[in-house]
């Protein structure tokens, strides 16, 4: 099967500023595919080499098997939901969920029908006669993305459309775009800088750093076997235990990555992996409990239920581990 | 003494210039007042009231005989703009500001546009300088300037014949209305003065404008599928039509009041301005001058209030 966007040794440079370097990646099509990683790591860039904005230094481009270096963006069957809306302020919000399919020449009768059920879609019915600046700021992230989606687009891109949201918008937003995915079957590539969104919502994650690629796999690959200690850092706080640490555990590799609620406290069978360290510090996160203890030097992060009883500052405690949770890292 | 105080509210200082900045703070109507009051009284009474005075003037009329003004409210003045010499005046006067005004549109727009869009730093202040540089000279220097290099011994007819085009402009030239002599002595020389004059006053408003559109809009209709005539049509345009429309005011407030810049350049025939000046100086017809000067407020006020109409101002 062609995939829907295929970069082959991609890069993108600015002056000497190398904004994407050498990136592989095939999405699948009808995949949700989130790129993660901290600002200035390139997601925005691979996502504008994709829409048509940039044309890549370096390598190939290919959206559904065909060669797309040098095709303009409003030949590309192709899609943003900007990471700013950019709505046009002079037209009417039907007018702009319209836009795509006027400049295409449909009639005005059945362009107004589409839009209207595309806002229908996105929960915003009846809002057609306003005025952008006349609507909220989720609501318009709604009417950006009912403009993209009327045009039926082979490839959907969305730069951080949840970024302004409030929290309980922004969950909200989530479950409503995945289900809305599941249904149009339409390939969605997401950038977002939150990895409990991009754990949550995407088949697949490509993890950038400094305009690569650090790690591709599925949410639980890079949750659970995070290859190097930028992978185990930026996605969801990680343990990385230091080569010295594995020696007193009977390892010998450079690094390994703990995840906190993989650590029980007092417990320790004859099968379980076992430190002991000092409690340095103590959170409540609601459902949990947060606690960072310090093993000769190593930090270690421990995520224990809110029920169990919460260990004095400065006591010592021993820390268990089955050797399954704890993963190698090929590279540290 | 340290600059760091541990109380909460700071004593009161003492000075006029002290007591004065609180007494303004605390009555923000005086301070309004003082502002204002000095502009407004200006506008108010010498700008309005004067203008008040000239419309006033176009209702009377002048006595034929014995020269003097009648000062008896009569409609006959503006009457006599109707006859077929002096409406042809006002015809002239219009549609050369027109003409002038989408000529400049035209070419501003593309200088505007890279301005606003693409030139940074020096090249931005090489624009700025560029266009502003023309309103530092006096006027009538570029004018006279003007009419030298459109003479026809000027370096319009030595380029055109050095590139063996000189036919065209002879062409040109013995087109009816448009042609004449020479550039200097027709509507084409008049028209290019015109344009080359106003020209700033149509970049800097349509800049300002373009400016204002984010660029990722002009991704967004292209991301849609629009065209760059598409997008040119459907969101550039009806973002940059307030500078457009600012820019047009200029250019044609102005080519309708000049009076210069046709009497230096061009056929003898009298625009709107040169009529006021001969009125009022050598005919001594006042109110006649005064009836010609309100045409173009009228005028302008119906441009205006068409534009608002076809929605000029709904992107402001
Ligand atoms: N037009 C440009 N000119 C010069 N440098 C650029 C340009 N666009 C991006 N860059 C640089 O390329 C790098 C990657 O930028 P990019 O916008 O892709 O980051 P990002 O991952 O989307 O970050 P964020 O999460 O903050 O949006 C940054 O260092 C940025 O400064
Ligand atoms: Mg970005």
């Amino acid at each position: 099967m062609t995939a829907a966007v295929l970069f082959q040794k991609v890069s993108r440079h600015f002056g000497n500023v190398r904004a994407v370097d050498g990136v592989d990646l095939s999405i699948a099509e009808g995949e949700f595919f989130a790129m993660l990683g901290p600002s200035g790591s390139g997601k925005t860039t691979c996502l504008r080499l994709m829409a048509g904005f940039e044309q890549p230094t370096d390598g190939h481009i290919e959206i559904f098997g065909e060669t797309a270096e040098g095709v303009p963006p409003y030949r590309r069957n192709v899609n943003t939901v900007f990471q700013d809306y950019a709505l046009f302020p002079h037209l009417s919000i039907l007018d702009n969920v319209a836009y795509g399919l006027m400049v295409k020449g449909v009639g005005r009768e059945e362009r107004r029908k589409a839009a209207e059920d595309a806002l229908a879609m996105v929960k915003l019915p009846g809002y057609g006669v306003r005025k952008p600046g006349q609507l909220s700021g989720g609501q318009r992230q709604r009417v950006a993305l009912a403009r993209a989606l009327v045009n039926r687009p082979k490839v959907l891109l969305l730069d951080e459309p949840l970024g302004a949201l409030d929290l309980k918008l922004r969950e909200q937003m989530q479950e409503e775009l995945k289900s809305l995915q599941k249904s149009l079957g339409i390939t969605f590539v997401f950038v977002t800088h939150d990895q409990g969104e991009a754990l949550s919502m995407a088949d697949r994650i490509a993890v950038f750093n400094n305009g690569k690629i650090q790690q591709l796999g599925t949410p639980e690959d890079i949750y659970k076997r995070p290859q190097t200690r930028f992978v185990a850092d930026f996605v969801g706080s990680s343990n990385v235990l230091s080569s010295a640490t594995l020696a007193k555990l009977g390892i010998s590799a450079g690094a390994a990555s703990l995840r906190p609620e993989a650590i029980q406290i007092g417990t320790s069978w004859a099968e379980l992996l076992t430190l002991s360290g000092t409690v340095v510090a103590c959170s409540f996160l609601g459902a949990v409990n947060r606690i960072t203890v310090d093993c000769d030097g190593q930090r270690i992060i421990i995520s224990a239920p809110a029920a169990m009883p919460v260990p004095e500052q400065g006591a010592n405690i021993t820390l268990a581990f089955s050797r399954n949770d704890m993963h190698v890292m090929e590279q540290a | 003494m340290s600059a760091v105080t541990h109380q909460s509210i700071l004593p009161e200082r003492s000075g006029l210039a002290r007591r004065l900045s609180d007494f303004l703070w605390r009555h923000p109507h005086v301070l309004l007042l003082i502002l204002l009051g000095p502009p407004v009284l200006w506008l108010g009474i010498i700008y309005l009231g004067s203008l008040l005075a000239l419309l006033l003037q176009s209702f009377f009329s002048i006595d034929d005989f014995s020269g003097l003004i009648n000062y008896e409210f009569t409609l006959a003045t503006y009457k006599q703009l109707l006859i077929p010499a002096n409406f042809d005046i006002i015809l002239r006067t219009v549609v050369m500001a027109a003409l002038v005004t989408l000529a400049s549109a035209i070419i501003a727009f593309p200088i505007a546009y890279y301005a606003a869009r693409y030139a940074k730093g020096k090249w931005k202040a090489i624009f700025y300088l560029g266009v502003m540089l023309p309103l530092w000279s006096s006027y009538l220097v570029k004018i006279y300037a003007w009419k030298l290099i459109l003479a026809k011994e000027g370096i319009v007819t030595w380029a055109l014949t050095k590139l063996h085009l000189l036919w065209l402009l002879d062409a040109w030239l013995a087109l009816p209305v448009v042609g004449g002599n020479s550039l200097s002595i027709s509507y084409t020389g008049t028209f290019i003065v015109f344009i080359y004059v106003w020209m700033p006053f149509m970049i800097l408003p349509i800049q300002a404008s373009l400016e204002r559109v984010p660029g990722n809009l002009i991704e967004a209709s292209a991301d849609l599928g629009g065209n760059p005539a598409q997008t040119f049509k459907y969101v550039l345009f009806p973002l940059a039509l307030p500078g457009i429309v600012a820019g047009s005011i200029f250019t044609f407030s102005l080519t309708l009041g000049d009076y210069i810049i046709p009497q230096v350049i061009g056929s003898s025939r009298l625009f709107i301005g040169q009529a006021v000046y001969a009125q009022q100086g050598t005919a001594g017809n006042i109110p006649l001058a005064a009836a010609f000067s309100v045409v173009p407020i009228v005028i302008m006020g119906l441009y205006l209030w068409m534009a608002k109409r076809m929605g000029a101002f709904d992107a402001l």
